[in-house]
Parts: structure tokens; C-alpha cells; sequence
């Protein structure tokens, strides 16, 4: 009898659930519905735009985002009637952050990374609408498009999405393993890695043809994360994949600037399996093959780099270049050292750089400046020296693109 | 009418090595702790970064790490007819600031005191009788046992991945260890640094005269160590910016790298920088602290009430606080009563350096760290018979030379012009053959009864509150056991081939100008017997149980080490009777 009772209640509940996301509308009581918009919250990393860093409103918007056409200043997405979400239709929320297309109508500016989030279902997303709905509303209302004319036209935003968006679920590849497309569909869904790692055409679109292979934003080159054995992640095992983004430090190397608050807010609060189905993702693909030959050592640029290495780096990442394991990264292994576009690990000479703690690794040293120290010249030959020792091979780094970043990265905060 | 703030479980004065050990061992009981620390916020990648940490006329010569003499000084002389002045300038020890304390700028030497260091008097006595020790010298027993000790002796040593040789291993002598140190449970967590030309010279010759050189423990790590909170170190460099600098290779033991990481994760910690504690409260009864009143940098004064007050500042702040709150009885000398503030005492250091020639030898001197060294312990504590010597204590020898940083390694022979091309040929000759060991000689300090901190009646604070004075000199004991040690040492360095020396005695009347180590001990002290102690052997107060004096402030006398293992080792001690036995019925230790 009592058996009975109980799976009676089970399969009502059931129903219940299909029922309630079949008529659109959310259940603000469904705890589990509230505990997986939470952690699709976290997958999806939400915080990291829509509240302000150290802020105590979770959010409620306001921080600006910078995008190569001004300024887009994320919105509040507090329960807030007025000036959060709080009165929006679970349609029009869906709409917004799966088709970006914003309340009345108008669209959104992609710095909302709606063509990833496009891979979620309908279901997540409403998940998400169930969690957002429990946090404390937060009256603050926030005028998103700071853009510049021609940029602040939001129907501009048809064209690009015509060019650019492509609508639809995540859809599985059967011949993968069911990690792989968790894996697939975390990167390319919630995670929206691509939004950094992939490099953008002039109008802000991804080139397909160089997924994830880096790109530059926001004063940072990000790395290539395919498996790419002298750029990507080919020299990573999974577990060394794993271990970078659940604490933010691994033997290689340790997160900094905006992929440190990736690891603080989004990443150290996944699942294992989950970080493993991305390791699992990523490792698979292949990203582009070519080769690079190094630099000889008796070059005059590469002798003078040696000098400086030895006199200013060593100390911390060693004559070898392996740095300590998870205190202070191996440059020797660093593909990111040897990237093409050289901005972040020049801007990390100019004006060092904080790693994360996580509770997993807490220490989170630090590099400091040596903007003071060397010159344009000297960054430019330690840094040739750095990508072409140890095994590696990648092109000198010229002055002038030192300079370059000196002068971007002069008014930026760190 | 100062601001009431929430009340804590436990607020915390002094954010150094004491304070961050009970810091994170409260919290880990679940209770909600406040520390307090009067000066800044200091990180080790932000606030020591190598890119600027080496320079020694900004933090040696200007003194940037400490208190600034014209927020808070103290008033000295050396006899008790005398009128005491204020310091202006430090001079003989350094008064740490800031969040990690002494625990930035140490040279991080590592050293366990003697068994017999603990019970100096009963054991003194017993040897050579109670006449043997001067009329006048008030050592006592410590109320505890080296053996009671020895656990929290090896979680300090492995929470600071100290590098080292253990030379009693469970009560077996380990070949290259120091013979004389009381039994350790386990070897030191990491083995001992490398030694440097000359530090490996001073070991030869010192075995060649028949003793047991051995490495200087070390808190400079000599490989990548990973402590017990999960938190990360990297291997020494060799720099030579240890002691006056702070280190962000994460190589030296500090609270920034062994324990604040993990401890500002927690939520149940908070710390307040910038924010002088002036008083200890108590209620009406004298008998419980209701927490402490503190100013921040506005001259806002705040109360912040707790049920457990942690005193966890500098020695001499330890027994100024106390003094200014009224709390036990401070001590007198005339009339032998009291207890804060007596059986204060200092370390007796001095070097001899030696000039080789430098044809022969290059000692690449700048290559070292903070606690490295070749050191002997033959003649420390009681490891000899004083009888024949006519006094008693002792120390450690040794090379333990921490660099060459080149404003105070212009060292040239003695004869030697004191100016003009002559001096600077000197300097440039000298420079890489000169063995410097900086306090070669370290000899214990004991205490008397004329020597002692109380308030002074002439000099105030800027809140109006009386200067603490010091009233120290140094004893005929002291005198002839430096004089006795440092002959000693100076046969090693004329062993080790140099062709020069120069002897530098410690010598009366005591210096309060000229460097000699921050190691002030006492004024605050621990024992079993409330007419003698102000702290129980828990480090508990005898008159406000609630309150908890950490620091050498509980020294009775000085022993001849560095102190700061025994300090954190007490610290730990002190956390373990608070967590097993003061939190299940607060109340009194030990009846008095």
C-alpha cells in the first residue's frame, strides 16, 4: 500500500514536470529545477557580466563590458519588476537569451553570447529563470547600449545575426561518446568559450574555420585551445586540463586576468565529470597543423633575451624554464608563451599578473611588473628568447608591438 | 564614546605568526574570529615583488617594514637611577608592523631550545648549586616540558616546510644533524639548504677542531614544499634579501605563505588592518575581558566586544597593552612584588669577521639566504661544564652570513684608513674574501631582577597614555659568557685560513643604538606560580582567563636561539588547551 502511495506521488510529480515546461511557465517552488538553473548559472557563467566584481548584488548589472565597438553595459537580471527581469514573460526571457532578441523586440548586442546559448534547451534555460527568480531583486536600472553611433542602431544587429547567428539546440554527433558531446555541448553552450578563444571577423562574427584557435579581446590575446601540440593544448593531459580550470593551477601554468575570474566563478564550481567531458572535447580537436622553426640561440636578440631571462625570470621560473609546479608556470611548456599573437604574455611582463586561489589551490602567487624595468626592447627579447628556448619555436616579437600594448594596456585596470 | 561592533567569539590583537596560527586554529573550531592588526595589509606578490624587494637602503636603512618611532616609541635607559629618553630612531631591535609581523622580515632561522632550557633553573641548581648563579639573576622554569612542547615543535616546523638535518631522531643521534637537540618525533620536512663556499669552510674547520657542525634549520625552503593547508612554496634562490625584506618567491615561512591564503578563505574569519588596539577591556569584576577598544587611521575609536581576547602583538606591545589595561599587577623591583613587565630580556650576540686573502679566496658572499649557515652547539646552554667558567647560559656559533647587500658589506681589515682611496681599495679587495657572519656568536640572555619594562612617568603617547620604559643593561654573566664564546668562534674563522680578524665583543653597558637582533623576550611571562608568571603554562592570563598572551613575551629568559619556533610552537600549544580544554568548560587552566 504504502509502495504504492509513494510511486503514485512519483509518477504525478512527473507529470507534473513535463506538464508545467510543456505549458511554459515555471514552478518557483520545483527545488530541482531551481538547483539546475543554479548550476546552469554557473556553466553559463552569468555573474561574470551581470555582476559587478565583489559586488554584493549578485545580478544586478551595471558592469561594462568592452567590445572592440564601445562599451555594452550588462543588464540587471535580478527578479527586480522595474528594472530587472522580474515582469518578463518566460517567452520573452527564453527569446532573449537563446535568440537575442530583447523584451520589445529589439535586438541584442552578441557581447550577450546568445548564439552559444542558443545550444541550450528551452528547458535550461527556463531552469535558469527558476534560480534567477530566487535571488534578491535588486532595484537598478541600467542603460545597456553605450555604443557609439553607427554601432548603438540595434537593427543593425539583423544583418549580423543573419551572417553570423545560427539558432538551435545542441544536437548530439552518435558517433561521439556521450562525454564528448557533454563535453561539445558545454563548450559551445553554456561554457561559450568561443566567445574568447575563437578569432572574430571585423563585424565581431566567429571564423568558423579557426574555432578556438585564440583570438584578442579586452587588452588579452586568448590562448588556442584546441589540441594543438605547439599553440593549443597538445602538450596537456586531461588531467592537466582538469586541474586548470576546477583550481585555476596546474604543472604548466595558473589562470590570470579574465580567465582567472572564468575559474573563480564558473569552472571551480563544476561537476568532475563535467570537467572532464570538456577536457575529453577539447583534446579532440585537432586545430591547425603547421610548423615553426626556432630561432637560432646566437642571434643577437635571442643572446640578449638569454641575458635578461637569467638576470630578471629565473629566479621564479628556473634556468630550464619549468617553473614549480602549480606555484610558477613552466615557460618552457607554455604554449601560450609561443602563441601568435604575443599581447597577453607581453602584457604580463608590463604589468605582472595575479593568479587565482580557489579553495583547491590557495595560494595564488603572483607576477610582478617589469614595466619599469625593461624597455620596449628588452620585453621584446626576453619574451623572442622565451618562445624560441627549451624546445620551442614561435617568431621574434618585435619593439613595436611592445610598445603597442604598453600604450593599450597604460589606462586599463589590471 | 567609542562604536559598539557585533560581538565576536574571539577578536585577535596582532596579526603576525601568533595571531595567524590562532586564527586559523579558532576558526577551525567554528568560531567567528576578528584579528586587528595596527598596520597595513601586506601580500607577498604585491608588497615584496623581486622586482623592487632588493633594496636595502629603503627597507634596511629606512626601516620600511617597521613602526614608525613617531607613532609609537618606547623610553630606555640603562639603570634604574638613571632618567629614561625616549627612542627616536631604532636602534638595537626592529618593532614589526603590519599584517605577517616579524614574520615578513625574519631571517627565518628555525631553532628548537634545549630540554633543559625549559626547567634552566631547577637544572642549573641541581648541576653546579644555587650559589653558582648571580645574587641577582631571576631565571625560572618555563611550566612546561620540552616534551609536552615537542608535538607543536614539529606542526610549526611542517607547516613552514622548514629544511634542515635532524640530529636526534626519536632519541637516536643522526649522523650531520646537531647532536645536542632534544629528540624529534619526525626528520625535518625538507632537507637542509645547500651551503655556500664559505658556510661549507666554517663547517670543515669546525670539524677539524673536534666539533659537530651542522646546517642551520631553515625556514628558507631548500625545495618545493606543499604544507599541511594545501598551500604552495617554491624553492629558495639564494637572493640574500631575507632579514629587513619581505620574500615573494614563496620561499621563506611567513603567515602570507603558509597560512593567510587559505585563512581569508574562510568565512568566519575577518581581519581589520590599519587599526590600533589602546585597551583591553574587563568587566566590573577585573576578572573577564569583554573585548578590546581600538582606533582606526580617522581617530574613530571602536569597541569590539568578544568572549575570548587573544593578546598576539610584539613582546613589548604584549606588556604595554597590559600595563595600559590595568591588567595583573606590574612589577617592581624595589620591593620584588608584581609581574608585568619583569624578566625582560634581549639576546647577547656579537661577530668576529674574518679577512682572507683574495688571491686565495672568492666567497661569491651575496649568495645566500636568511638561515642558512654552518652552525656548532657545543657550547650552548649547558652542552659544556660551566663550572671552571664562572657563569652560565651559552649559545650557538656559526657562520650563518645572509649576503653581502653592499651598503653594510663595506667591511675592510681593522688598520685600515677610515676614508679616502686607501678605505675604498680596502672596501674593493675585501669585498668577495671577507667572512661576515652577521650574529655568529648567539648567546642566551637571562633575566635580572633590575631589568624590566614599567611606564614611564615623564613621556606619553599621542592618546596621552604614559611611554613604556625599558630599563635593561647587560650583566658581568652575560659579559664573560660572550667573552668565553666569541674567543671560541674566532679560533674557527682563524681555522677556516683567514689572515685577519676582528673581534667585536658584546660589551657593556648595553646599546640601544646599534642593531642587535629583534629577539626581545619576556615582561609577560609563563610559569606555574602566579607570584613570578603572568601567564599560566597555557599561556592563559592568571587574573582574566579569558584572556590568552602569546608571543616571547612569555619567555622567562632568553635560551641561545632564535625564538620564533618556540613562539609559534607555544602559539600552537596554547591554541590545543583553548580547543580541548578551555572551550568545553571556560574557566581557569590551572588553579592558581
Amino acid at each position: 500500500m504504502r509502495r504504492r502511495f509513494r510511486g503514485s506521488l512519483a509518477v504525478t510529480a512527473l507529470l507534473l514536470t513535463t506538464a508545467s515546461s510543456f505549458a511554459g511557465d515555471t514552478d518557483p517552488q520545483a527545488f530541482t529545477q531551481i538547483e539546475r538553473g543554479r548550476y546552469l548559472t554557473i556553466l553559463s557563467d552569468c555573474a561574470s557580466c551581470h555582476t559587478v566584481p565583489d559586488s554584493s548584488q549578485p545580478f544586478a548589472g551595471g558592469r561594462p563590458i568592452e567590445t572592440p565597438f564601445g562599451n555594452i553595459v550588462a543588464p540587471n537580471i535580478t527578479p527586480d519588476p522595474e528594472t530587472g527581469v522580474g515582469s518578463w514573460s518566460d517567452e520573452q526571457f527564453d527569446a532573449a537569451v537563446r535568440k537575442g532578441i530583447g523584451r520589445n523586440g529589439s535586438r541584442l548586442y552578441p557581447a550577450m553570447p546568445y548564439n552559444a546559448y542558443t545550444k541550450m534547451s528551452r528547458d535550461d534555460v527556463l531552469a535558469i529563470r527558476a534560480y534567477l527568480n530566487t535571488v534578491p531583486p535588486v532595484g537598478n536600472a541600467v542603460i545597456a547600449n553605450t555604443l557609439p553611433f553607427p554601432f548603438n542602431i540595434r537593427t543593425a544587429m539583423r544583418v549580423w545575426d543573419a551572417l553570423y547567428f545560427k539558432e538551435g539546440d545542441y544536437r548530439p554527433d552518435p558517433k561521439q561518446s556521450v562525454e564528448w558531446n557533454r563535453g561539445a555541448y558545454l563548450v559551445d553552450g553554456p561554457g561559450h568559450c568561443g566567445a574568447c578563444h575563437t578569432p572574430k571577423t571585423f563585424l565581431g562574427g566567429d571564423k568558423t574555420d579557426q574555432y578556438l584557435q585564440g583570438s584578442y579581446l579586452q587588452g588579452w590575446s586568448a590562448p588556442d585551445i584546441t589540441n594543438n601540440s605547439r599553440l593549443g593544448l597538445g602538450g596537456w593531459s586531461k588531467e592537466d586540463l582538469v586541474s586548470y580550470l576546477k583550481s585555476g593551477h596546474n604543472r604548466v601554468t595558473a589562470a590570470t586576468g579574465p580567465m582567472g575570474e572564468v575559474v573563480t566563478l564558473s569552472t571551480a564550481h563544476m561537476t568532475d565529470p563535467d570537467l572532464n567531458a570538456i577536457a575529453t572535447y577539447l583534446k579532440s580537436l585537432p586545430g591547425k597543423t603547421e610548423q615553426a622553426s626556432p630561432l637560432s640561440a646566437n642571434e643577437p636578440t635571442m643572446a640578449a633575451g638569454a641575458a635578461i631571462y637569467r638576470d630578471q625570470c629565473s629566479a621564479c621560473h628556473g634556468l630550464d624554464g619549468k617553473g614549480v609546479a602549480e606555484l610558477f608556470p613552466s615557460i618552457a611548456d607554455s604554449s601560450m608563451a609561443r602563441s601568435d599573437d604575443p599581447t597577453t604574455s607581453i602584457r604580463i611582463i608590463l604589468r605582472g599578473a595575479r593568479s587565482v586561489g580557489t579553495s583547491a589551490q590557495p595560494t595564488a602567487p603572483g607576477m610582478p611588473s617589469y614595466g619599469r624595468q625593461l624597455d620596449d626592447n628588452e620585453v621584446a627579447a626576453v619574451l623572442t628568447y622565451m618562445r624560441n628556448s627549451w624546445g620551442g619555436a614561435a617568431g621574434a616579437v618585435a619593439a613595436d608591438q611592445v610598445s603597442k600594448v604598453r600604450l593599450d594596456t597604460a589606462l586599463r585596470p589590471d | 564614546m567609542a562604536r559598539r561592533l557585533p560581538k565576536k567569539d574571539v577578536v585577535i590583537v596582532g596579526f603576525g605568526w601568533t595571531g595567524s596560527i590562532m586564527a586559523n586554529e579558532l576558526t577551525d573550531e567554528g568560531l567567528e574570529v576578528i584579528a586587528i592588526e595596527r598596520g597595513p595589509w601586506r601580500d607577498a606578490p604585491t608588497d615584496f615583488p623581486p622586482t623592487y624587494m632588493q633594496d636595502e637602503l629603503r627597507y634596511r636603512i629606512r626601516h620600511e617594514l617597521f613602526l614608525r618611532p613617531d607613532q609609537l616609541t618606547f623610553t630606555f635607559r640603562n639603570k634604574m637611577d638613571q632618567t629614561a629618553l625616549p627612542i627616536r630612531s631604532w636602534g638595537a631591535f626592529m618593532p614589526p608592523n603590519g599584517v605577517g609581523g616579524g614574520g615578513v622580515h625574519w631571517n627565518a632561522e628555525m631553532w628548537r631550545f634545549l630540554p633543559s632550557d625549559f626547567v634552566v633553573k631547577t637544572h642549573l641548581t641541581e648541576r653546579y648549586g644555587a650559589s653558582f648563579l648571580p645574587e641577582d639573576m631571576t631565571i625560572q622554569d618555563w611550566g612546561i616540558t620540552y616534551d609536552e612542547l615537542e608535538p607543536f615543535y614539529d606542526r610549526f616546523e611542517y607547516l613552514c616546510g622548514t629544511s634542515g638535518t635532524a640530529g636526534n631522531l626519536r632519541g637516536q643521534i643522526m649522523e650531520g644533524g646537531n647532536p645536542f637537540e632534544g629528540p624529534r618525533s619526525r626528520p625535518y620536512p625538507t632537507p637542509a639548504q645547500a651551503q655556500p663556499f664559505s658556510h661549507t669552510l666554517f663547517g670543515k674547520a669546525a670539524r677539524e677542531l673536534g666539533y659537530k657542525p651542522f646546517p642551520q634549520p631553515s625556514g628558507n625552503l631548500s625545495q618545493a614544499y606543499t604544507n599541511p593547508l594545501g598551500l604552495k612554496m617554491g624553492p629558495c634562490t639564494y637572493c640574500g634579501f631575507c632579514e629587513w625584506f619581505g620574500c615573494s618567491n614563496y620561499s621563506k615561512a611567513s603567515p602570507q605563505t603558509t597560512i593567510l591564503p587559505y585563512l581569508v578563505r574562510k568565512p568566519n574569519f575577518t581581519a581589520r588592518d590599519n587599526s590600533e588596539v589602546i585597551k583591553i577591556n574587563v568587566d566590573k569584576s577585573g576578572k573577564r575581558a569583554t573585548g578590546v577598544t581600538f582606533v582606526d587611521t580617522s581617530g574613530e575609536v571602536w569597541e569590539q566586544p568578544a568572549d575570548l581576547v587573544i593578546l598576539s602583538a610584539y613582546t613589548m606591545f604584549n606588556v604595554q597593552l597590559l600595563l595600559h589595561s590595568q591588567i595583573g599587577r606590574p612589577y617592581d623591583p624595589v620591593a620584588n612584588t608584581g609581574t608585568v613587565g619583569r624578566n625582560y630580556t634581549h639576546q647577547t650576540v656579537s661577530t668576529v669577521n674574518g679577512f682572507f686573502d683574495p688571491k686565495k679566496f672568492n666567497f661569491n658572499p651575496f649568495i645566500a639566504s636568511g638561515s642558512i649557515g654552518m652552525c656548532i652547539d657545543e657550547f650552548n646552554g649547558d652542552n659544556f661544564d660551566h663550572g671552571s667558567h664562572g657563569f652560565v647560559g651559552g649559545g650557538y656559533m656559526g657562520q650563518v652570513q645572509t649576503g653581502a647587500r653592499p651598503i653594510e658589506s663595506a667591511l675592510v681589515p681593522p688598520d685600515t684608513p677610515k676614508w679616502g682611496a686607501a678605505w675604498k681599495t680596502a672596501v674593493k679587495e675585501n669585498y668577495l674574501s671577507t667572512v661576515k657572519p652577521g650574529t655568529g656568536v648567539h648567546g642566551s640572555f637571562y633575566a635580572y631582577r633590575d631589568i624590566y619594562l614599567d611606564l614611564d612617568p615623564t613621556y606619553k603617547d599621542r592618546f596621552g597614555r604614559p611611554l613604556m620604559r625599558i630599563t635593561m643593561d647587560l650583566k658581568e654573566n652575560e659579559i664573560k659568557q660572550n667573552k668565553f664564546l666569541t674567543d671560541k668562534f674566532a679560533e674557527i674563522i682563524k681555522a677556516m685560513g683567514a689572515d685577519k680578524l676582528a673581534v667585536q665583543y658584546r660589551t657593556g653597558p648595553y646599546d640601544i643604538t646599534t642593531y642587535q637582533t629583534t629577539h626581545l623576550n619576556g615582561g609577560a611571562v609563563m610559569g606555574s606560580d602566579p607570584t613570578t608568571s603572568v601567564i599560566n603554562r597555557y599561556l592563559q592570563s592568571w587574573d582574566v582567563p579569558n584572556l590568552f598572551v602569546l608571543g616571547a613575551s612569555a619567555f622567562p629568559q632568553n635560551p641561545g636561539y632564535n625564538p620564533t619556533l618556540t613562539v609559534g610552537a607555544l602559539a600552537f600549544w596554547a591554541a590545543a588547551a583553548i580547543r580541548n580544554k578551555y572551550l568545553k568548560s571556560p574557566g581557569r587552566l590551572v588553579d592558581a
